[in-house]
């Protein structure tokens, strides 16, 4: 085993993409490091950190600028192909051929590694098994489910051993259920096969499972260690804290988050706060931000350590890490109040399309100024809900009542009352900010010096540049101009459709900065998410499961309504989608 | 070992390619569907031939040598006369478009006649002026065709129409029949549009899917992904190249006077260079919809205007003539035209086909290139 050279080895290598506004930027910026045969490794990251980089650099596909690749003991810039007959790959896109069949993919796959016909049959029903795609061998792969596709992108890679495998991002977009079978049949593997693995991953707990961790951000190797060894450099500045009653406890991480010369990172968790306070912070000012509080310390975790790198690294002013300073700002919130009441309510609401029924009898409130969540795998019927709320796809059938306008008869009254933000934001990227905004003020209906007024109001509260040009903007930018136009019109409801996706998690914190100001401020808004940890800002969430709502409530109920009182909201969730199919399945055995 | 893993991995990889077609409706339509309607239309849609055409006909001279004069047009197939009374009356339908021609007899028509000085007036609508000159044939010929009735029965005037006679014979469509001269350019215009329109899909998709991602890390080599694309493709392509063949020879009876073994080698042959374009756009476009763009405006608009396959070439200026040598289909459609109408002449099939052979070997390196398992 001695003489087995190191899976990867990596000297001074560097990378230059050119930008969106032209300029070349460091993708990989000298970077140097080792990795073991035989281990577990993981690259974290925010997006754009460089994960995806380095991954195709060590598969071949990209030409370093700079610097020394080499794996397996192979000199990459020598032999690529040396290099892809030992490995396998799986790209964020799994490289499965949609039109062909499960098997015809795992055919192909064995066919171009010239697995022996012999050792194939026995391979493949082990493969199967594992990732329960067994009874599927004839399903086109283009027909299953997100999940499925994933593990069989992964059986694919595995249709012989390789002598280092490489996964990148295998569980994005992908449900936390999904995620959790993913990560078991590569910890069986590894224990079955000893293979080694490379994952580059944005979720800390996937960090959290393997030998080594490499933190990377800007294109540059921030630290590396086991996880314990890094979780422990957040030991000692940990704490908890538990707000008055009465206070959402996002209220009191916002006032934590802005004051950022004492406290690094604040997330609201289970109706407290966790926070990790600066390293040389002044205790008694510590103590002046949280009268009648009392902060415990809290053990450590993955995710503190690396905020904790993140915002070392962080140069002030970069990006839009930094949230606008709207809380010491009047926000312009609604202006035509009904009253009290639920402002958004839903009663038996049904979609179907053709035979399939993406929403099936949901009933909710959404109270004024309330943060309501959506979560729920893929294809839960997330999208349809908010898009029959937002008043853009009719109802089936059921009741829709938003602002007090009912949206089956009076469709324009109420989406002038409301404000949208798309998920892949609607802005035309070769405009300026201010040209953007104000075609949208003139969208939703403002004129003249009014629009002019609004427009200069919201660069103002939102920190804009209105020169830019919107399509080079970095994405948690954009993000903050696509909410702007969305609040231009002065909303009472604001709808997010999977806001902070693609987003480093810096500029989320900032992100749900924002969002808190908004609702302090009267706002409602109702958001879609599938980081589950993102639950703990809203007020409410609704849980749904193939069109169902599964459960709905404050996260401190749904997580007691799991059965999880203590846990993360990952894990509540998944027990409560578990629990559903379960009975679903059941009931189907009874009929 | 090595040579059987490369075998290994092209049929795997053909296989593949073969079922993604197969399961693509879409494809399958442009590929097999699209032939048979492009041979329908210019078949039947596209022709220079005049059939029915009504002349108008003034008859001034009412003599019994006025009316034989005339008596032509009325037998000819391509013609319809129309009588009317006056010439007013003749050009009226003329402008409005109800007549192609005015046929007009003189008052002193029967006295010139005797004179050996006979003149009938012709007048076209010239806004069509390819069918004015066709209808010009027609009538002329018409008009001869008394005349010659009249010296068969000696009742004529020798040597009055000129001491010269043309003899005039046309070879290889002696009929002058359009489809003869459209139906062969028109394998050239299928060949194209299946080869470069089909396959410009082809590596294109697979970058926007990001397969080609995952199947650039296995032992899969460039050359082995170009071939096995060209593969199936080949293969609709000789059955269009069948189904033009019989529709040439069966629905429009086109003679094949070449053998039918030239025809399918510089097909093929033009065929392969075509599908390789496609293949060659997808690979630098990495996208669809430019890609399937770009075959159009690069292949099939080229094979249809500067080919030769309507317009004589002959007659273009020079930077267009310099154009037209630099598309492949300009060098196939002089050959395939010989091919069907005149007979094989196996000096220009090789020349063609040495021609193509160049253009395929050049796109297959550039085609290669743009597969070199990279994605900088």
């Amino acid at each position: 085993m001695t003489e087995t050279p190191p899976s990867v080895v990596i000297e001074g290598l560097s990378k230059r993409f050119d930008g969106p506004d032209g300029k070349p930027f460091e993708a990989i910026d000298n970077m140097s490091l080792t990795i073991r045969p035989g281990t577990l490794a993981a690259f974290v990251g925010p997006d754009g950190s460089g994960k995806t980089t380095l991954m195709r650099m060590m598969a071949g596909l990209l030409q370093p600028d700079d610097g020394s690749l080499h794996v397996l003991g192979i000199d990459l810039a020598e032999d690529p192909q040396a290099v892809q007959n030992r490995i396998s790959y799986m790209p964020q896109r799994f490289g499965l051929y949609e039109d062909l069949s499960v098997q015809e993919n795992l055919d192909l796959y064995a066919d171009l590694h010239g697995v022996p016909q012999d050792v194939r049959s026995e391979r493949f029903s082990r493969l199967l098994a594992m990732t329960d795609l067994a009874h599927f061998t004839g399903r086109p792969a283009g027909k299953l489910s997100g999940g499925m596709k994933q593990k069989l992108g992964l059986a694919c890679t595995l249709v012989r051993v390789p002598d280092l495998l490489l996964l990148d991002e295998p569980s994005v977009g992908v449900d936390p259920l999904s995620r959790r079978d993913l990560w078991e049949i590569i910890k069986q593997l590894i224990a079955e096969e000893g293979l080694s693995v490379i994952v580059s991953t944005a979720y800390m707990d996937e960090a959290g499972r393997c030998d080594h961790v490499f933190v990377l951000n800007g294109g540059r190797l921030l630290a590396e260690g086991t996880p314990a060894d890094l979780t422990a450099r957040a030991k000692g500045l940990t704490y908890v804290v538990t707000p008055q009653d009465g206070v959402p406890a996002r209220n009191l991480q916002a006032r934590l988050i802005d004051a950022p010369d004492l406290v690094v990172d604040a997330v609201p968790a289970g109706g407290r706060v966790h926070f990790i306070r600066q390293p040389d912070s002044d205790e008694a000012r510590l103590h002046a931000l949280l009268p009648d509080c009392d902060p415990q310390p809290r053990k450590e975790e993955l995710e503190d350590a690396f905020m904790l790198l993140l915002h070392q690294q962080d140069t002030p002013g970069q990006d839009a890490s930094t949230p606008p300073p709207l809380a010491s700002q009047e926000i312009h919130g609604p202006t035509n109040g009904h009253g009290e009441g639920p402002v958004i309510l839903v009663r038996d609401l049904v979609r179907r399309f053709g035979d399939f029924t993406a929403v099936a009898n949901t009933s909710f409130d959404v109270a004024r100024g309330e943060i309501f969540g959506l979560l729920g795998p893929n294809g839960a019927g997330k999208t349809t809900t908010f898009r029959m709320l937002c008043g853009l796809l009719p109802a089936t059938s059921g009741e829709l009542q938003v602002a007090g306008v009912n949206l089956r008869t009076a469709r324009s009254a109420a989406r002038a009352r409301i404000g949208y933000v798309a998920q892949k934001f609607a802005l035309y990227s070769n405009l300026t900010v201010y040209e953007n905004l104000d075609f949208f003020g003139g969208a939703y209906g403002l004129r003249g010096a009014r629009r002019r007024k609004r427009v200069e109001e919201i660069i103002c509260q939102f920190e804009l540049d209105p020169s830019a040009q919107s399509g080079n903007l970095p994405l948690g930018y954009k993000q903050r101009l696509a909410m702007a136009a969305g609040l231009l019109h002065e909303p009472e409801i604001l709808f997010l459709d999977e806001p902070t996706s693609g987003i480093d998690p810096l500029a989320r914190r900032a992100f749900w900065r924002t969002i808190t100001a908004l609702a302090q401020a009267g706002v409602t808004v109702v958001v879609t998410t599938h980081f589950m940890e993102e639950a703990e800002y809203c007020d409410r969430i609704a849980i749904q499961d193939a069109g169902r709502l599964l459960a709905i409530g404050t996260p401190q109920q749904v997580r007691e309504e799991s059965g999880l009182e203590g846990g993360h909201m990952n894990e509540a969730f998944i027990a409560i989608v578990e629990k559903a199919r379960a009975e679903e399945g059941q009931a189907q055995e009874a009929a | 070992m090595n040579h059987s893993a490369f075998l290994t991995r092209l049929i795997a990889l053909i296989r593949k390619e073969t079922r993604q077609m197969l399961r693509d409706r879409s494809n399958l339509l442009v590929g097999l569907l699209l032939p048979v309607g492009l041979i329908l239309l210019f078949g039947y849609g596209l022709s220079f031939d005049v059939k029915n055409a009504p002349v108008a006909i003034v008859m001034e001279d009412t003599s019994a040598a006025a009316r034989e004069a005339v008596s032509g047009i009325e037998g000819s197939r391509y013609l319809v006369p129309v009588r009317t009374t006056s010439m007013r009356e003749a050009e009226d339908l003329l402008t409005s478009g109800r007549v192609d021609a005015i046929v007009r007899v003189p008052i002193d028509f029967a006295q010139a006649q005797a004179r050996g000085d006979a003149r009938i007036q012709l007048i076209l609508n010239g806004i069509d002026s390819t069918t004015a000159r066709s209808l010009e044939a027609y009538v002329g010929g018409a008009l001869g065709t008394v005349s010659l009735r009249r010296l068969d029965r000696g009742t004529g005037v020798p040597g009055s129409s000129g001491s010269v006679e043309i003899v005039q014979r046309t070879w290889f469509n002696e009929a002058g029949i359009s489809t003869w001269y459209l139906v062969p350019g028109l394998v050239v215009l299928i060949m194209t549009l299946v080869g470069a329109f089909l396959t410009s899909m082809l590596i294109a998709r697979e970058w926007e899917r990001g397969t080609l991602e995952a199947l650039f890390v296995t032992p899969v080599r460039p050359l082995e992904l170009v071939l096995a694309k060209l593969a199936p493709y080949l293969l609709v392509g000789v059955v269009d190249l069948a189904i033009c063949i019989v529709a040439a020879r069966v629905l429009f009876q086109v003679p094949i006077r070449g053998s039918l073994l030239a025809i399918f080698l510089t097909s093929v042959a033009y065929l392969i260079v075509s599908l390789l374009l496609g293949l060659f756009i997808s690979g630098i476009t990495r996208n669809q919809f430019a890609a399937s763009q770009m075959a159009l405006l690069t292949s099939f608009m080229p094979a249809l205007m500067l080919s030769g396959f309507v317009f004589d070439l002959r007659n273009v200026p020079l930077v267009v003539k310099i154009v037209s040598q630099i598309v492949p289909a300009t060098h196939f459609m002089g050959v395939i035209k010989t091919l069907f109408l005149a007979g094989t002449n196996w000096t220009m099939v090789a020349q063609s086909c040495a021609i193509m052979l160049g253009y395929a070997l050049l796109l297959l390196a550039l085609t290669w290139r743009t597969v070199r398992k990279r994605l900088d």
